[in-house]
């Protein structure tokens, strides 16, 4: 018994240890907070077009066919990162991307963007004071949800959507999905 | 000028929890509903920078959500109510205290788990801390006379002394 005190310091530091290295290693990004809103219908919402360019999105549009809602904003330099890999997503014409442009300070921003970088959305709606994003429970850009084709939310990405997490994390769900 | 020091310090300490991040143009007019606004952004977490509340955070997320804890209080919400709005899409992780649930167990439950655990132990050893001095070391030898006269010396010059 009384050695036994006398270790237990050092067990409790070695179990500590345990904990703190298999959290550091795990790769999970302690920033990324899960969602209360998976598998539940996207929330309601009718957001205007960008100015001049046409196909605004509401929820409604989100029932019918497997989908991609992808938050984004012309600040938003991670989004200039994924973008690209948007674009050739776009290409190959595999699934219907639709973006929400999110907190621009001026509304021409996001349609200038997306003039200059490609456009890789079917629909976009503009969320300039957070009110869909907040019902989305968005903590930054880019996120990207994937809603099934009765609109409910299936799935969110926090962080730029690259090839790798397209081909082994969205694709093979958005492959289940449609089955 | 220790006293003073002491004082700006404390000063500074107690006058660190009011900082915050409300503008002005937030506000709401009715000063009775901005401080149930204020009271309710206190407990919630700002989700970008995550170790502040809402109130103190200058991200423009958290803006946003100040606006809409103040839209709903506006349109009637009562402070439960504007919580859940809040926690429906964001999950219990916004508030800053988290609920009593099965899931956050752990986390309330162990810390006085452990103090427990640590006053028994401490009581334990308590109990019976000399016991085993006493039964491990051999009793030590009585003093010989010589050592008598130097530890009364010792003792006198000490009284005198002090």
């Amino acid at each position: 018994m009384r050695k036994l005190i006398f270790i237990a310091p050092t067990i409790m530091f070695v179990v500590l240890v345990g904990l703190f290295a298999s959290q550091l290693l795990s790769g999970r990004d302690p920033k990324t907070i899960p969602s209360v809103l998976i598998n539940r219908p996207v929330p309601d919402f009718a957001l205007e077009e960008l100015p001049g360019r046409g196909m605004p999105l509401r929820s409604g549009d989100l029932k019918g066919e497997v989908s991609l809602v992808n938050i984004f904003g012309s600040w938003c330099v991670a989004c200039a990162i994924e973008h690209p890999f948007l674009m050739k997503l776009k290409q190959q014409n595999v699934i219907p991307i639709h973006g929400i442009d999110w907190r621009e300070k001026n509304p021409a921003d996001g349609l200038r963007w997306l003039q200059k970088n490609g456009d890789p959305y079917t629909r976009v709606g503009l969320d300039p004071d957070s009110k869909v994003a907040i019902d989305f429970g968005v903590t930054g850009a880019p996120e990207t949800f994937v809603v099934d084709k009765n609109g409910v939310i299936r799935y969110k990405h926090i962080g730029p959507v690259t090839e790798e997490v397209w081909e082994q994390t969205l694709k093979p769900l958005v492959e289940e999905l449609r089955k | 000028m220790k006293r003073f020091a002491a004082l700006s310090l404390a000063a500074l300490i107690l006058s660190a929890p009011l900082a915050f991040a409300v503008q002005p143009d937030e506000m709401l007019k009715d000063p009775q509903l901005e401080q149930r606004a204020r009271d309710i952004s206190k407990h919630l977490r700002c989700v970008v920078c995550q170790n502040e509340s809402i109130d103190e955070s200058n991200a423009d997320l958290a803006r946003d959500l100040r606006l809409l804890v103040r839209d709903r209080l506006t349109k009637g919400d009562n402070n439960d109510q504007v919580m859940q709005y809040v926690v429906d899409r964001y999950g219990d992780y916004v508030l800053l205290r988290p609920p009593f649930k099965m899931t956050t167990l752990a986390l309330w439950a162990g810390p006085p788990l452990f103090a427990l655990l640590a006053l028994g132990l401490g009581w334990r050893l308590y109990r019976r801390p000399s016991a085993a001095h006493v039964d491990e070391s051999p009793a030590a030898p009585p003093l010989s006379a010589e050592e008598r006269k130097r530890l009364e010396k010792l003792l006198r010059t000490e009284e005198s002394g002090s």
